[in-house]
């Protein structure tokens, strides 16, 4: 057994962990964080992105003992006192949801790309969104509702 | 309208045509027609379960934690094709944390896949096969015990290719060899030799599309719990009822002890539609070891072990008139069952879109040493198209018409296959509206004649499901004391949108806004009898019983209204959740004022999906026009632009609809394009099992995407005027996509997926030398 201590959503955590546990693993079996979803646990279809560090990553490809000291953001951290994220509202706005198992891990690529870049062309939205795996859309409500997002965001700084 | 009868009801479903006694309404609610006034129905409101999704809170299978659970793994055959000698489990066994394995030496022989194998057999037939199943505190350690199982195999020789596997000589995977049913399946009318010796142009091509994996993003997974011996499962599954019969079949308990829930799912595509081995094995081992067991699927097991769509290669004949007139069509195809029982035919399109008086096909579904296929969005109908839209296509160069005119010159009015008048039909529209949207004047008149190393060049193809649902489908409707209410209806909401279309009927009629109405499906317990969630049948299946349980709800407040009023039932109207007085409308109550006087406080309805219309063929139509660029020094083709123009009747909710077809077109391109699983052709194995090497549609591939609706509503085929779209969205975009590469290069390409190595191939037989 390891202890991490890692902030996740803004709240401090310390685990006592198998050091075989991925970050995945952490967030939903050990804290019941269920919102990150698992598609493949081989770091191909993006359903367990989170923003670590201020990075996206794939939580099933990250020991959790390498997120020990980092800052995590997951879906469950997205939305504040009760009100949704403007990526969530766009997403909900323009259905970009269908099965929705995808949609945490677009959610969180999405939010990571505009905090980084608020203005994003279509291309670098199709780039950080090409990571993200969906089975069920046709991606183009997920577009849509990014480049929303992203209008709305302007005009409220 | 309170009446009811029972009927033999028979509609297509998935792969067939299936016949049930169904209760349904002895007269019918009058159909909401093209005219009808509706204020929710129609509207782009949205997804009834977009908060939980996008919130992350929406709970899926995979999501359930029971105190005290345990998770199991399945150990699969290695080989292609064995047989077991021996299996040693002690090793495994003494693992801390191993709880129990089972295996054909300690579980009971329960028959699987039709009777032709059991849930562990010894005799495996596909490197996939089922071999033991362990049940451990953590799934690593599950995992890790499945290395310690020994098992001694007789390895037998193999055929992983249809083609062959039909040869005499082929090893067999069944005593009675490896063509299912021993025969073909024949279809004939008229006569098409007859009919070949009659036409001026008699054209003859082979066509083979690959072997595609539904891939959905959830893996198939079960949490199951026994309280004594009561079952209770939670199961991503497209039929809640169809899993829970083989639950109390398998395990030989009463069906009302067994409850089968679905509240969310990841996709399901057809590969979710029967239950999964995985869900009886985990049943037995929570059993054996007294705790809940949580047991999902890993990607690799998902690209082996549950389903695909199976592959085929067509021969067609195709003979015309001079000017255009189809006299004769054979179809010859073969194709991949996998190593249990599927049905591969794919010739349905062919006997049933166009106008021909002699067609004969011929279909063989052959048994492979690979893993079973079963129906994935429209069996058959993506094969089938593809291959015949590019005959048609081919026919009308040959006799020196436009594609769309060839069609259009063998337009069937009425469905070919029964002679019998269709509920609806729209084809011309969607052909007219297609061709506009897509500019359909600006492809190349001659194929291949545009000059650069870009190609461009456009291409159509016509779609034909079936899609019209039937009885038996029930929804209850509970109306509560504060005028809010509850619709219960027991299919699935698989990610298309059904708890959101189900709410909007049952608000459209009690005239209520949608955040009083909650949708509950999926639960065997609770919910009434429902199809499982495949074939296109939800929307026009459940929709009309919805309606007509809020029908009856309406009637029923107007007689309470009228017993508190003193007043007769016919003076008594409901106007936007109000009962009024027709005489004096001064004089109302609200519904909520009304229930208080209610003393059960909660009233029931039950609503019944009505009877088909006798005589009449129901079908979906539409056509799609893919623009596309082939970019003739690397092979890659490019898809720009999709216009999908359809007949679905009645639009329930258009945001929803654009997503079902984008979805379906995204599908398309994966099949046209890059997906297909690929066997090792020495040792019969899966060499595509993970996702980078089995490749599927990302946004960068997605091109642009019109849908266009040609319908308002078909009120002939039930109340709402609905009909499905699921398996319509995704049916014809490969065969468009196929049709304007050779538009663009002048080559016709007729293996799929269309991979650059086969352009390039086709373009120059070979890499194009610098
Ligand atoms: S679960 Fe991590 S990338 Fe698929
Ligand atoms: S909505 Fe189903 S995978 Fe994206």
């Amino acid at each position: 057994m390891i202890t991490v201590s890692l902030t996740i959503n803004k709240k401090e955590y310390t685990c006592e962990i198998d050091p075989q546990t991925t970050l995945l693993e952490l967030l939903r079996e050990h804290l019941g964080l269920t919102g990150t979803k698992r598609g493949c646990e081989i770091g191909e279809c993006g359903a367990c992105t989170v923003i670590m560090d201020g990075l996206t990553v794939n939580s099933c490809l990250v020991p959790a003992f390498q997120a020990d000291g980092s800052d995590i953001t997951t879906i469950e951290g997205i939305a504040s006192n009760g009100k949704l994220h403007p990526v969530q509202e766009a997403f909900l706005e323009y259905d970009a949801v269908h099965c929705g198992f995808c949609t945490p891990g677009m959610v969180l690529s999405a939010v990571n790309l505009l905090d980084n870049n608020p203005q994003p062309s279509q291309e670098d939205i199709r780039r950080a969104l090409a990571g993200n795996l969906c089975r069920c859309t046709g991606y183009q409500q997920i577009f849509d509702a990014v480049q929303a997002a992203s209008k709305k965001m302007k005009s409220k700084r | 309208m309170a009446d009811k009868k029972v009927i033999k009801s028979r509609y297509f479903f998935e792969e067939d045509f299936e016949e049930q006694l169904a209760e349904v309404p002895a007269e019918k609610v009058a159909a909401w027609d093209k005219k009808a006034k509706l204020k929710i129905v129609g509207k782009g409101v949205d997804r009834y379960d977009a908060y939980d999704k996008v919130s992350g809170t929406a709970r899926y299978t995979f999501d359930i934690q029971l105190p005290h659970m345990a998770y199991a793994k399945t150990l699969r055959c290695p080989y292609a094709h064995a047989c077991i000698k021996s299996i040693d489990v002690s090793q495994a066994e003494k693992m801390p944390g191993v709880l129990a394995v089972l295996t054909a030496d300690n579980a009971p022989k329960i028959k699987w896949y039709r009777g032709t194998s059991y849930l562990f057999d010894r005799h495996l037939r596909y490197a996939g096969d089922e071999v033991a199943c362990v049940a451990a505190k953590s799934e690593r350690i599950a995992a890790q015990a499945l290395k310690k199982i020994k098992v001694e195999y007789e390895v037998l020789p193999f055929v992983a290719d249809a083609g062959k596997a039909m040869q005499p000589d082929a090893p067999k995977l069944y005593e009675n060899g490896n063509i299912a049913g021993g025969k073909p399946s024949v279809y004939e009318r008229g006569n098409a030799d007859e009919g070949f010796n009659r036409a001026d142009v008699v054209v003859e091509e082979t066509f083979d599309t690959q072997v595609v994996v539904h891939n959905p993003t959830e893996p198939h997974c079960s949490v199951v719990n026994w309280d004594g011996d009561k079952l209770t499962v939670w199961d991503s599954t497209q039929s809640v009822f169809g899993v829970r019969n083989a639950l109390a079949d398998s395990l030989d308990i009463p069906a009302n002890h067994v409850r089968v829930i679905k509240k969310y799912m990841g996709g399901g595509f057809g590969s979710k539609l029967a239950a999964g081995k995985y869900t009886i094995m985990a049943a037995l081992l929570a059993r054996t070891i007294g705790r809940p067991v949580k047991i999902s699927m890993d990607r690799e097991e998902m690209n082996l072990a549950v389903g695909n769509r199976p592959d085929s290669v067509q021969k067609l004949k195709f003979g015309a008139k001079k000017d255009g007139t189809l006299l004769a069509m054979s179809h010859y195809s073969y194709g991949a069952a996998g190593a249990y029982p599927s049905g591969a035919g794919c010739s349905w399109p062919l006997r049933s879109i166009y106008k021909c008086p002699n067609v004969r096909t011929e279909e063989y579904t052959v048994f492979i040493n690979a893993g079973p296929g079963r129906p994935f969005r429209a069996p058959g109908h993506v094969q089938g198209t593809f291959a015949l839209e590019a005959m048609i296509d081919t026919m009308a160069e040959k006799t020196g018409m436009d594609p769309l005119d060839f069609r259009l010159k063998n337009y069937s009015e009425i469905d070919p296959v029964s002679g019998q008048p269709y509920t609806t039909k729209r084809l011309r529209e969607a052909y007219e509206a297609g061709a506009k949207a897509i500019g359909w004047e600006n492809r190349n008149k001659k194929p291949g004649s545009d000059s650069g190393v870009i190609k461009r060049g456009l291409g159509m193809a016509s779609q034909i499901w079936w899609g019209g649902g039937g009885p038996p489908t029930y929804a209850n409707l509970k109306m509560n004391r504060d005028g809010s209410v509850e619709v219960l209806c027991g299919t699935q909401d698989i990610g298309t949108g059904t708890y959101t279309i189900l709410a909007q009927v049952a608000a459209e009629v009690l005239e209520l806004p949608m955040d009083k109405v909650s949708v509950i499906l999926g639960d065997t317990a609770v919910t009434p009898y429902a199809h499982g969630s495949g074939g296109s049948v939800t929307a026009p299946s459940t929709t009309p019983a919805v309606r007509h349980a809020a029908e009856l709800m309406k009637e029923k407040l107007i007689g309470y209204a009228a017993a508190q009023m003193n007043l007769p039932p016919e003076r008594i109207a409901y106007r936007s959740g109000e009962l009024v007085d027709r005489d004096n409308p001064a004089q109302k109550m609200s519904v909520s004022a009304l229930m208080r006087k209610v003393r059960e406080q909660v009233l029931v309805t039950t609503g019944m999906r009505e009877a088909n219309p006798e005589g009449y063929a129901v079908n979906t139509f539409g056509a799609q026009f893919a623009e596309v660029e082939v970019h003739t020094d690397t092979g890659k083709i490019v898809v720009k632009r999709i216009v999908a123009a359809h007949d679905i009747g009645r639009t329930l909710n258009r945001k929803l609809l654009e997503n079902q077809f984008e979805g379906g077109i995204m599908q398309g391109i994966g099949f046209a394009l890059m997906e297909e699983r690929v066997i090792d052709r020495n040792t019969g194995k899966v060499l595509t099992t993970n996702l980078e090497n089995y490749k599927m549609t990302l946004l960068p591939d997605m091109p642009e995407i019109e849908v266009i609706i040609v319908s308002d509503a078909d009120p002939l085929l039930n109340n709402t005027g609905v009909k499905g779209i699921g398996e319509p969205a995704h049916i014809p975009t490969a065969a468009a996509i196929a049709n304007a590469v050779y538009n663009a290069t002048g080559v016709r390409f007729k293996s799929l997926p269309l991979t650059p190595d086969k352009v390039l191939q086709g373009l120059y037989g070979g890499v194009k030398q610098g």
